[in-house]
C-alpha cells in the first residue's frame, strides 16, 4: 500500500469514495425504500418484483395526519424535552460532583448510576403499572417524564462526567479561591468546556426519549400516547397496509431524524471531548 | 440492592485529597449529586423492591382471589422451566453477535468517514438515520419491506422465496438491531478518529510506518476506550432488545428467537402470571449483576470494578 | 450554551401548553375507548365525529393491533385501572369477565334505549357473550370460519367443490392447485403463533377430526391418535402445499396472498370475504366461492368468534358509554356504513337485520349465507365429536388459555416450521395443558 504511485493513489482514492457512496447507499436502502413505499398507492406497495416507478401520492402521509397524529407528536415533544430538561437539571451537578469534586464513595455512586442501566426495564414493569395508577398517573404524561428522566440519566451522568474531566483543574481552583459558589462556578468556567458534550449528551437523551416504545405502550392509553404508541396502532391484524405503515414510520420518526441531521457535529465533536476517562 | 462500582485512578486521587480536608466539606460536595441520586433510586429501586416482593407470591391477574404467598415456589419453577434457559441462551447470544458485527461494521464504516471526500457531510448523514428513526418503525420495516417471503427486496435480490423471519429468525432479528445499532458505534468510533493528534499520525508517517502499521500500533491503542464505550453502552441496550423481537417474530417460530426481556414480557401480559413473572425479573436483575462484575472486570481493565452490596 | 438552555426551556413550556391542552383540558365528558385496530373498527373511528356532533360526548380511541389491544384491555380491567371507559374484548373474555365481576350488566341500559333491537341479534352470538342470560358485551361484527377457494382455478383445472367439502378433498384439491412456479400455492392456512392466530384454525380442524383438548375430567388429550392425526394433517397440508412463510403468517398475511391471487383456496374467518370483494384492496373480485368449513367426523365444523363492546365496572361514565356503544352497535350505523364506504364494509354477522337489507343482500350475495350458515352452525354439539368441560369451540374457555394456547401454537408453529416433529411438539404442549388441566381437577 506504501509503495503505490501516487497516480494510481489519486485513482485508488477516488474509487474508494466510489465504494464509501455504494456502501452508505445499500446500507440505508431500507430507510430509503421506506420513504418510497410512503409516496405510494398501497397496490404498488406490494408488487413482485417491487416497483421502483410509480406515481407518487400524497394520500398516505395525508391519511396519516388526519388520523390523529398531531396529540401524539405534542406528547412525544412534550415528554421529550422536558426529561431532557429534567436529565440535564439532576446530572450536571452530580456529573460535576462525581468528576471535579468527588470525595469518598461518590465513585461507587456512578457505578451505582450505570449498574441500574443495566436491569432489564421489563422486570419492573407491573410494579410500575401499580404504582402509576396508585398515584393517578397512568396514561399521563408525568409517568413517561419521571420514568425516561430516570432511563436516560444515569447514561447522561456517565458520560457528562468524562466532558467534566476535561476542564483543567487549575482553572476551578483559581475560581474557588476567587469565592465563586458552585453555580458561578459551572456558568462562568465549567460551562463553556462542556457546552460541546453536553449538547453531545442532550441530543443522545432526545434521540432516546423519543424512540422510547415499551413503556409508552405499556403505561399510556389515550391521553398520553406518544409517537411509537400511535405507529403500532397502524398495524392492523386484518389486511397489510405497506404504504400507510411506511408513511406513519416516517412521519413518526422524522422529527427527530431532523433534530439529529442538523446536531450530527455536535455529538461527534461532543463525543470525542474525551468521552472515556 | 448490588452495585457495580466503577472508580478511576483521577477520581481515587481526589478523594484521598479530600478525606483529608474533612467531613464538612465531604458532604457539601457530595450535595450535588443528590437529587439525582434519590431521584434514580426512588424511580428505579422501589418498583423493583415491589416487584422482589410479588416474587414471592402466587398471583394470577386474569383469576380473581388467587393471590397468596408461596414462598420460592416461583423461583423453583422459573428454573425448572426449559424455555426460560432457551430465552436466556438467546439472550446472551443475540447481545455478544450484534454488538460484535455492529461494532466491527462501525469501525470499517468510520475509518472510510475518517478522510476527505466529494459529499462527506451527506453520506455521514445518511448513515447516522438508521439510528434515529423509531426502533419499532426499523423493526416493521424489515419485517414487511424487507423479509417479506413474497413481496420484500430480498426475495427479489435473491430470487428465492426463504422465509427468513422463521427460517433464521434469530439471525433476521439480528440484523435489524446490527442495522439499528451500527451507526452509533460508527459515531463513537468516528469521535475516536477524529480525536487522534494528528501530529502524532504525521510523525509515524514520516518515520516511514505502513497505514496498518500506524492503524494498529497508534490507532487501535487509541481507539481502544472508545471501543470499550461502544462495546459497553451497546451491551446495555442491545441485551434489553424488545422491539425488534415483539414486532418481528413474537418471539417464534416455537421459542427460537424469545430473549429475556420478551419471556418476561410474555409471561406478563399474555399469562398475566405476575409472580412468576416477577421471579423471572428479580431472576435476570441477579444474573446481570454477576455479568456485570465479572465480566466487565475482565473487559474494562481501565476500570477498577468492585461489587458488592451497597 | 446558555441560548441552548433558553430554547430549551421556551420549547418545554410551548410542549407543556400543547400537551396539557391535550391531556388535562377536555374535561370529563370525554369517553375513552380501546379498540382492536382492525378495518371495521377503523371505520366506525372515522365516523365517530357524528356521534360526537350529535350528543356533545367527546371521544378518545385507543387503537391498537389484537395483541397488544387485549394485553392492555386485560390488564387494565383486572387491575382495575379504569384508563377505558369502553373496551372491546370478545366472546372469549365476555362471560370469564362477567362471572369475574368486572363488567356491567348490559340488560338494563339496552332495555332503557328505546329502539335498540337486542332480539336481533344472532342467537348464537348472543349467548356466547351472555353469563347467566345476561349480556355484558354487544357485538359489534360476528363471524364463523369458512373456505374461499378460486372459482376461475377450479375451472381450469376441471374441479368442482363439493357443496360440503371434507378436509381429505380439500387436501386432494390444494396438491392439485399448487403451482409453485406461477407462486399460487394450493391453499393459505394460519401458521403464526397467537391462540387468536393459528389455534383458531387449526383447533376447528382438531374438533372435527374428533379431538378435543381436554376430556370431561380434564384429562389433557393433546397427544391423543386423534389429535396427533389432526395436527400432522395440518402441518402437512401446510408445508406441502400451503403458502411461503406459512410460519409467520397470520389472517393479514394470508389476506394480502389471496387478495393479490397467490393462492387458490384459503380456510379463515368469514369476515375475510369482505376485504377479497373489495375492489380497492383485491385483484380477485368476483373470482371466489364460498364453502362451508370443511369436515371430517362431525356434521359441521368453524367456529364462533365476535368482537364486541362492554363497560368495565370501574368506568366513571357508564351512561355516556352506553351511549356510544348502542351508537356503534345500532341498526342505524350498519345503514351509515353502507352509504357512507359501501355495503361490503358492514360490520356482517351480528344482525338479523343486516341480512335483509337489500343492497347489502346484493353486495354480499357469495357469501352472506355461508356466513350466516356458519355462524348457525357452530355450537359444540355440532362441530366436536365429544363433550368437553369447557365453553368455546376455537378455543378453551379458560382464563390460562392465552397462556397455554400462545404455548401450544408457538410448538405448532415450529412444527410448521420443521423445526421439530409433531410428536415432539405435541408431547411438550400436553404437559402443558395437562399442568392447567391439573389446577380444574384439583377444584372439582
Amino acid at each position: 500500500m506504501t509503495t503505490v504511485a501516487p497516480r494510481k493513489r489519486a485513482y485508488g482514492k477516488g474509487s474508494l469514495t466510489v465504494a464509501t457512496w455504494i456502501i452508505a447507499i445499500l446500507f440505508v436502502f431500507p430507510l430509503l425504500w421506506m420513504i418510497l413505499t410512503a409516496f405510494k398507492q398501497e397496490a404498488d406497495a406490494y408488487t413482485d418484483p417491487p416497483k421502483l416507478f410509480f406515481t407518487p401520492t400524497f394520500e398516505q402521509l395525508g391519511n396519516v395526519l388526519s388520523g390523529g397524529f398531531l396529540p401524539y407528536l405534542s406528547n412525544s415533544a412534550f415528554v421529550t424535552i422536558l426529561s431532557t430538561a429534567l436529565v440535564l437539571l439532576f446530572g450536571v451537578p452530580a456529573a460535576y460532583a462525581l468528576s471535579l469534586a468527588p470525595v469518598k464513595g461518590t465513585s461507587n455512586a456512578l457505578g451505582f448510576f450505570l449498574s441500574t442501566k443495566m436491569l432489564p426495564i421489563v422486570a419492573a414493569i407491573i410494579p410500575l403499572y401499580v404504582i402509576s395508577q396508585n398515584t393517578e398517573l397512568l396514561d399521563t404524561v408525568w409517568a413517561l417524564v419521571i420514568l425516561y428522566t430516570s432511563m436516560n440519566l444515569p447514561l447522561a451522568i456517565w458520560m457528562m462526567r468524562s466532558f467534566f474531566l476535561e476542564v483543567p483543574h487549575e482553572m476551578i481552583e483559581a475560581g474557588r479561591i476567587d469565592g465563586a459558589n458552585l453555580p458561578t462556578l459551572l456558568r462562568k468556567i465549567i460551562m463553556p468546556v462542556v457546552a460541546p458534550g453536553i449538547a453531545a449528551t442532550a441530543l443522545i437523551c432526545v434521540i432516546f426519549s423519543w424512540t422510547e416504545f415499551f413503556y409508552a405502550v405499556n403505561l399510556t392509553a389515550a391521553r398520553a400516547g406518544t409517537v411509537p404508541v400511535f405507529l403500532v396502532g397502524f398495524i392492523t391484524s386484518e389486511g397489510l397496509y405497506w404504504a400507510q405503515l411506511s408513511a406513519a414510520a416516517l412521519l413518526a420518526s422524522l422529527p427527530v431524524m431532523i433534530v439529529g441531521w442538523i446536531a450530527q457535529n455536535h455529538l461527534v465533536r461532543g463525543l470525542s471531548m474525551g468521552a472515556v476517562k | 440492592m448490588s452495585t457495580l462500582s466503577v472508580s478511576t485512578p483521577t477520581s481515587r486521587t481526589h478523594a484521598k485529597a479530600e478525606e483529608k480536608r474533612g467531613l464538612s466539606t465531604a458532604a457539601r460536595r457530595r450535595l450535588p449529586l443528590l437529587p439525582a441520586l434519590i431521584f434514580v433510586i426512588a424511580v428505579t429501586q422501589l418498583p423493583f423492591l415491589l416487584t422482589v416482593f410479588y416474587s414471592f407470591q402466587s398471583w394470577n391477574l386474569v383469576r380473581p382471589g388467587s393471590r397468596h404467598f408461596v414462598g420460592l415456589d416461583n423461583y423453583i419453577d422459573v428454573f425448572s422451566d426449559t424455555t426460560f434457559l432457551v430465552a436466556l441462551l438467546n439472550t446472551v447470544l443475540l447481545t455478544v453477535v450484534c454488538v460484535f458485527v455492529a461494532l466491527l461494521l462501525g469501525l470499517g464504516l468510520a475509518i472510510l468517514l475518517d478522510r476527505k471526500f466529494l459529499g462527506r457531510g451527506v453520506v455521514r448523514t445518511l448513515l447516522i438515520t438508521p439510528f434515529l428513526i423509531l426502533p419499532a418503525a426499523g423493526a416493521l420495516l424489515w419485517k414487511t419491506t424487507m423479509f417479506d417471503p413474497t413481496y420484500g427486496l430480498l426475495h427479489f435480490v435473491f430470487g428465492t422465496d426463504t422465509d427468513w423471519l422463521s427460517e433464521f429468525p434469530l439471525a433476521s432479528v439480528m440484523a435489524q438491531i446490527v442495522w439499528q445499532w451500527t451507526p452509533f458505534m460508527m459515531l463513537l468510533i468516528l469521535a475516536g478518529l477524529q480525536s487522534q493528534a494528528k501530529d502524532v499520525l504525521e510523525a509515524a508517517n514520516v518515520d516511514g510506518a505502513g497505514r496498518w502499521r500506524t492503524f494498529v500500533s497508534i490507532t487501535l491503542p487509541h481507539l481502544s476506550r472508545f471501543l470499550q464505550l461502544a462495546t459497553l453502552l451497546g451491551a446495555i441496550y442491545i441485551v434489553n432488545s424488545f422491539d425488534a423481537i415483539f414486532l418481528m417474530t413474537q418471539g417464534g417460530p416455537g421459542t427460537a428467537s424469545t430473549n429475556l426481556p420478551y419471556y418476561i414480557y410474555q409471561r406478563a401480559f399474555e399469562g398475566f402470571d405476575v409472580g412468576q413473572s416477577s421471579a423471572m425479573g428479580v431472576i435476570v436483575v441477579i444474573l446481570t449483576m454477576i455479568v456485570a462484575t465479572f465480566a466487565l472486570r475482565l473487559m474494562f481493565r481501565t476500570f477498577s470494578v468492585s461489587g458488592g452490596i451497597k | 450554551m446558555r441560548k441552548l438552555l433558553t430554547l430549551l426551556a421556551a420549547t418545554s413550556l410551548l410542549a407543556t401548553g400543547c400537551a396539557g391542552a391535550g391531556s388535562i383540558g377536555t374535561g370529563n365528558s370525554t369517553l375513552v375507548i380501546a379498540i382492536v385496530a382492525n378495518p371495521q373498527m377503523k371505520d366506525a373511528i372515522s365516523l365517530a365525529p357524528e356521534f360526537e356532533k350529535a350528543t356533545g360526548i367527546d371521544l378518545k380511541f385507543v387503537s391498537l393491533p389484537e395483541n397488544q389491544a387485549r394485553a392492555k384491555i386485560t390488564a387494565s380491567t383486572a387491575t382495575e385501572g379504569g384508563e377505558f371507559d369502553v373496551v372491546m374484548i370478545s366472546n372469549y373474555e365476555a362471560p370469564q369477565w362477567a362471572a369475574n365481576g368486572w363488567l356491567e350488566n348490559l340488560e338494563p341500559h339496552m332495555a332503557a334505549t328505546p329502539g335498540y333491537d337486542e332480539g336481533d341479534f344472532i342467537p348464537s352470538i348472543k349467548t356466547s357473550l351472555s353469563y347467566r342470560n345476561q349480556m355484558y358485551a354487544v357485538p359489534f361484527y360476528g363471524e364463523s370460519s369458512f373456505l374461499a377457494y378460486r372459482k376461475d382455478l377450479f375451472d381450469k383445472a376441471g374441479l368442482t367443490m363439493p357443496a360440503k367439502p371434507t378436509w381429505p378433498q380439500i387436501a386432494d384439491f390444494a396438491a392439485k392447485l399448487d403451482d409453485k412456479a406461477n407462486g399460487v400455492a394450493g391453499i393459505c392456512l394460519r401458521g403464526k403463533p397467537g391462540w387468536g392466530e393459528s389455534l383458531a384454525p387449526f383447533t376447528t380442524v382438531a374438533n372435527t377430526f374428533g379431538a378435543q383438548w381436554f376430556d370431561k375430567d380434564w384429562n389433557a388429550k393433546l397427544t391423543s391418535p386423534e389429535f396427533t392425526q389432526a395436527a400432522n394433517f395440518y402441518v402437512n397440508l401446510i408445508r406441502e402445499h400451503g403458502e411461503v412463510g406459512a410460519s409467520s403468517a397470520g389472517f393479514s398475511e394470508c389476506g394480502t396472498r389471496y387478495t393479490q391471487g397467490n393462492a387458490a383456496m384459503w380456510y379463515d374467518a368469514t369476515v375475510m370475504a369482505g376485504t377479497n370483494e373489495d375492489p380497492s384492496s383485491s385483484k380477485i373480485v368476483g373470482k371466489s366461492g364460498y364453502a362451508p368449513a370443511p369436515v371430517v367426523k362431525t356434521q359441521a365444523s368453524g367456529w364462533l368468534y365476535t368482537w364486541a363492546l362492554g363497560i368495565p365496572k370501574v368506568a366513571k361514565d357508564k351512561d355516556a358509554a352506553w351511549k356510544f356503544m348502542a351508537w356503534m352497535t345500532d341498526k342505524a350505523y350498519v345503514q351509515k356504513v353502507g352509504h357512507t364506504y359501501g355495503w361490503n364494509r358492514v360490520p356482517p354477522g351480528v344482525r338479523q337485520s343486516t341480512y335483509a337489507i337489500p343492497e347489502y343482500a346484493d353486495a354480499a350475495k357469495a357469501y352472506a349465507k355461508p356466513t350466516l350458515d356458519g355462524i348457525a352452525d357452530a355450537n359444540q354439539q355440532k362441530v366436536m365429536a365429544n363433550p368437553v368441560p369447557y365453553p368455546g369451540i376455537q378455543f378453551v374457555g379458560i382464563p390460562e388459555f392465552q397462556d397455554l394456547g400462545t404455548r401450544v401454537s408457538q410448538q405448532l408453529s415450529a412444527a410448521i416450521a420443521g423445526r421439530e416433529s409433531v410428536e415432539d411438539a405435541l408431547k411438550q404442549s400436553q404437559d402443558y395443558a395437562q399442568t392447567v388441566g391439573d389446577s380444574y381437577k384439583a377444584v372439582q
